[in-house]
């Protein structure tokens, strides 16, 4: 082990990683939204939106995020549209993130008595107010443990984005191996920077799922 | 449409399928072997002894926290350095996806068995049952119905994962695809994008109904 290498392509490394949390939050952030937003429809069953939201859901949950990427980045500018590797990056992990928060949500809010959907409405609440104010909270909070999974999962689903040219971790760590052959150095760099990256957020996670245990309302959690 | 018809000509489809195949190989060869191993891992894990519970602990932690492909890093380049094994990436594909399987089924297991009630247990013993007539009448077919929808899961992230493999270097379908897309360039120029949802089809296509089974009997086993 050359600890000199190791010292000399650390910041190297610090920079991919903040690369991948930085497309990491925005895809996780897009993806909560997209979440949400199916969850919603679904919960209500609005009428065609729901079929969307149902093909969307299976669709991205029976394929690869590779696959999903190498059509996005690959495939779409033979039809004009040219996308960066970033932009693929995000787009993929959000479309990959959505169904599995959109997921999440509807465990939540399936877990939600029916009694209080009804309380609500039967003190004049509109069915928006009854989501804003009655169901969301207890159901976001229900769905940490699911959520913060999905946080995790997602975070280790980046690590294929050297695949569209993003110089993320793995990117660096492929370039230094074929570059000088100082394998060992360059995976034990990979490995100690994804243990930095992700060990934090599970130790936040688990911390969080105790937290929100205390949460639910009356003797439903 | 003359850029999907590409797919017609000579063995294209065909080389297409074969590269399906290597993808579905490799993922179902590594699910057997998580499937048997990870229910003796997870018998492994149900054991009070401090040392086994932190040794699989720690196992199941680091697994769980990396990304797979790191683990085909760590397989394919790093394996050869520190043992000189020189592993294809099939083999090392395998290995890995067992690795990541295994931990991923004993933890189910682990779950399924310490989930059954110690009443069902002692009611066993109560009846008369000997400690493995307890097992097989009353705890295994409890476990089972807890395990096998989460199993059918984890084969269904196994063959999306097993994607990730063309990245070391193993011809599949994604690999294929690029070469019938490279050798058509002149000719089909816009091949790509049909390659690629055709790809992308055929994933969900094998995935969609092995998710959809187990959904079905997790609703028809749901206590």
């Amino acid at each position: 082990m050359e600890w000199g290498y190791i010292a000399k392509y650390t910041p190297m490394y610090a920079t991919a990683a903040l690369l991948t949390l930085r497309i990491a939050a925005v895809g996780i952030l897009l993806s909560l939204v997209v979440g949400l937003f199916c969850a919603v429809v679904r919960h209500f069953k609005i009428p065609i939106l729901n079929a969307i939201a149902v093909g969307y859901i299976e669709l991205s949950r029976n394929t690869p995020l590779l696959v999903q990427l190498f059509l996005l980045y690959f495939g779409l500018p033979k039809i004009g549209i040219k996308l960066s590797g970033e932009a693929c990056a995000v787009i993929g992990l959000t479309f990959l993130g959505g169904s599995y928060m959109a997921e999440a949500f509807r465990s939540g809010l399936v877990a939600v008595e029916k009694i209080q959907h009804e309380s609500a409405l039967s003190l004049g609440l509109t069915n928006g107010q009854t989501m804003r104010y009655v169901l969301m909270p207890q159901a976001a909070a229900l769905a940490v443990p699911a959520l913060t999974a999905n946080v995790i999962f997602l975070i280790k689903e980046t690590s294929v984005f050297s695949a569209v040219a993003l110089a993320d971790l793995m990117y660096v760590a492929k370039d230094l191996i074929g570059l000088h052959y100082n394998t060992d150095e360059a995976l034990v760099l990979l490995v100690a920077f994804y243990i930095i990256i992700l060990l934090p957020i599970s130790l936040l996670a688990s911390l969080l799922e105790r937290r929100m245990r205390y949460a639910g309302f009356g003797g439903t959690a | 449409m003359r850029d999907l018809a590409v797919l017609l000509e000579g063995r294209n489809l065909a080389r297409l399928f074969e590269g399906l195949w290597v993808t579905l190989r490799l993922s179902l060869s590594s699910v057997l072997l998580s499937i048997v191993l990870g229910i003796i891992v997870g018998m492994f894990m149900t054991l009070k002894n401090p040392v086994t519970r932190a040794v699989s602990r720690a196992y199941l932690e680091f697994v769980r926290i990396m990304p797979q492909l790191v683990l085909l890093f760590l397989a394919y380049f790093g394996l050869t350095r520190v043992f000189g094994l020189n592993l294809s990436g099939e083999t090392s594909a395998v290995l890995v996806f067992t690795v990541w399987g295994t931990a991923e089924m004993g933890d189910l297991v682990r779950g399924a068995v310490t989930s059954i009630p110690r009443y069902q247990y002692d009611s066993a013993y109560a009846l008369g049952l000997t400690k493995i007539q307890a097992y097989i009448f009353v705890i295994i077919p409890q476990t089972l119905r807890r395990l096998v929808p989460p199993a059918i899961n984890l084969t269904t992230r196994m063959i999306k994962t097993t994607s990730l493999v063309v990245l070391i270097g193993v011809v599949e379908v994604l690999k294929v695809g690029q070469q019938i897309i490279e050798a058509n360039r002149y000719n089909a120029p816009g091949a790509a994008l049909w390659i690629y949802i055709v790809i992308f089809f055929l994933y969900f296509l094998i995935c969609f109904p092995i998710s959809r089974f187990g959904q079905l009997l997790e609703n028809k086993w749901r206590d």
